[in-house]
């Protein structure tokens, strides 16, 4: 007789397959409840994602804040005209019109606004600004009405403000700091943290707050390498106990505490779901095993080995899990239509954020829920591979 | 002909709890290369312990079984198991067919294990389908399939390999008498015209006159040898 002849394959693909497609009610019902876990997963990781685009977009590369040394927050910090004035004399700025440098002395005020939905009152950043601070945000242009007037009781919203739990249009008068402010027009940011904001003049926001001091003042750098430059400048001067930052970067770490909390919250709640998807996909798999026992018995008198029974059940398991992971996929991908309006723990103001889904969340979600799958079909498998030939032909 | 399978003081025991249970007491048996033996005796005779030992999916408990020469007890697991893919051609009483394949991915199924390219796999299946008649409905899974035909797939899926050793368990123990006496035309086709060297077990007298060679078993030895010149 010949000598054995090399091991070249396993089962096939289509095996593996239709086993899963010719049980087709319990395959439903178990990838459904695995699908309903890769939803959450997925969601929160877009939740974290969207939180992140939209606060860590804010701002431009080239512009620097600058607020008082130790507070983490606009609304904490305030810097005096005079610090101000002496930002403004130091090297490395860009040059706004007729030589000046290019700045904007900013006030940030937190004020309640009633909630649309009647959920009570939602904190809102009003931002006071200037003619050059509107010019240093580029990317916030007006989609409606028109800019405010200097020196004037006019506000613009940013987009996010006209839409959800807020609701603000274009004509309607706000109160706030003993007055009343009429909003002329709406700004769009691209989607960033600018679009939760009120804009308004500085000055006039300075005397309706009774403020004598600035929140922040914003530079623009001459080019990107000037930032050593101007830091330098600002550690050498006394006067000035201030904490400097890019703007992106500024704005990008007042996400961090909520994305981390809602991503840290998120995967909590996935990992005791996913426990349960995963016994779920082990008792499917058991009784696979169980339902195909003379199978198993036939296919290792045929000549497949242990290995090759393992490899497919662990296969017929992982595909289980994929299954299910594109449809808990397709289902968070409509969540991107979904816009969330909460507040910041860090800033303590509204901030509206979209779900965002990248290609590296889909790429993580369908990995996670392959490998509920495979977990559990691992034991199913195993016990299959362990099944006697001569008992398991045995069995009806 | 020389000896294909030679067996030498084979015992089989088998433990039921602390019990041990002997199914075969020291066999000695020979069978020669394109024989065609029926193995014959009542209900706990050990007759299906001594086919699943020559088909290597049991090993004995002491003894010697040489099969072409190769001691298959002796052989390590993925050894034998790649042996038995080689080697043995088995039909079952039950057909004991993959319900999720159609007839040509059972057939196949075999062929998965060597090194054969689509194609060649291709032209071997829709040969020994064409041989046992079944050519049409190589599409058809299962259960679109009467017991008779399901029992023809099977031995086209014994035949694939074009093994030396056909072993069959009470194959025609689920079949109508038509069914059954097609499928035994099968068997003798294989074994006069391909040569195949077929062992079966086999409750039925009628079944058992088509081998050669009758071997009887009673309580785990063999009564005596009957040839069977049959037909």
């Amino acid at each position: 007789m010949a000598t054995p002849l090399p091991i070249k394959r396993g089962l096939s693909f289509a095996y593996v397959a239709r086993n899963l497609i010719a049980r087709k009610l319990t395959t439903i019902l178990t990838a459904s409840g695995m699908a309903l876990v890769v939803f959450v997963f997925a969601t929160v990781l877009m939740m974290a994602e969207g939180l992140r685009h939209t606060l860590g977009g804010t701002g431009s590369y080239n512009n620097v804040v600058i607020i008082r040394q130790g507070s983490q927050t606009e609304v904490q910090s305030s810097l005096t005209r005079e610090q101000a004035n002496l930002i403004e004399s130091l090297p490395g700025l860009a040059s706004a019109d007729r030589g000046q440098a290019r700045i904007t002395r900013e006030v940030l005020v937190l004020v309640n606004l009633p909630r649309r939905d009647g959920g009570g009152l939602a904190n809102v950043v009003v931002r006071g600004t200037t003619p050059t601070g509107m010019l240093m945000r580029p990317q916030a242009k007006i989609v409606a009405g028109r800019a405010f007037r200097p020196g004037s009781s006019e506000i613009i919203v940013g987009s996010a403000m006209t839409r959800g739990k807020i609701g603000l249009a274009i004509g309607d008068r706000v109160g706030f700091g003993l007055r009343d402010w009429t909003i002329v027009g709406v700004f769009d940011a691209g989607g960033n943290g600018f679009d939760s904001e009120l804009w308004g003049d500085s000055e006039q926001m300075m005397q309706a707050f009774r403020r004598n001091a600035y929140s922040s003042v914003v530079v623009g750098l001459r080019d990107a390498g000037s930032y050593d430059a101007f830091a330098r400048a600002v550690a050498a001067q006394p006067l000035l106990k201030v904490d400097i930052k890019r703007e992106l970067a500024f704005y990008a770490d007042q996400s961090e505490k909520l994305a981390n909390f809602i991503a840290v919250l998120g995967q909590t709640i996935t990992i005791i779901f996913s426990i349960g998807a995963i016994i779920g996909a082990m008792i499917t798999m058991y009784a696979s095993v169980a339902n195909r026992t003379r199978e198993i018995g036939t296919l290792r008198a045929l000549g497949f080995r242990r290995g090759n029974i393992v490899s497919a059940f662990i296969q017929e398991a992982a595909l289980l899990g994929f299954v299910a992971g594109v449809a808990g996929l397709v289902a968070a991908a409509f969540m991107q239509f979904v816009e969330i309006s909460t507040t910041n723990v860090q800033t303590f103001s509204e901030v509206v954020f979209r779900l965002i889904l990248t290609p590296a969340i889909a790429v993580q979600v369908l990995l996670f829920s392959v490998f509920m799958g495979v977990l559990g079909g691992v034991l199913p498998a195993l016990r299959a591979s362990r099944l006697e030939i001569v008992d398991a032909l045995r069995s009806i | 002909m020389s000896a294909l399978i030679s067996i030498r003081a084979l015992s089989k025991t088998y433990r039921r709890g602390n019990q041990p249970v002997p199914v075969l007491l020291g066999i000695d048996l020979e069978i020669d290369a394109g024989d065609y033996v029926a193995l014959m005796g009542p209900s706990g005779s050990g007759k299906s312990t001594l086919l699943n030992l020559i088909a290597g999916i049991d090993k004995p408990s002491s003894g010697s079984l040489l099969i072409g020469g190769v001691d298959i007890a002796a052989l390590p697991e993925n050894d034998l198991a790649g042996w038995r893919a080689a080697h043995v051609g088995f039909i079952f009483q039950f057909y004991n067919l993959m319900p999720v394949l159609n007839a040509f991915e059972n057939v196949e199924l075999p062929l998965l294990l060597t090194g054969l390219g689509k194609a060649e796999r291709r032209e071997h299946v829709e040969t020994a389908l064409a041989m046992v008649g079944l050519a049409e409905r190589m599409d058809h899974y299962p259960n679109e399939l009467s017991g008779g035909q399901q029992q023809r797939v099977a031995i086209a899926r014994a035949l694939i390999t074009d093994p030396t050793l056909i072993v069959a368990d009470e194959p025609t123990g689920d079949l109508d008498r038509q069914s059954a006496d097609d499928v035994l035309k099968l068997l003798d086709r294989l074994n006069r015209e391909l040569g195949k060297t077929i062992v079966m077990v086999t409750h039925d007298p009628k079944c058992a006159a088509r081998a050669r060679r009758l071997v009887h078993l009673e309580k785990g030895v063999l009564l005596d040898h009957a040839d069977a010149e049959a037909h």
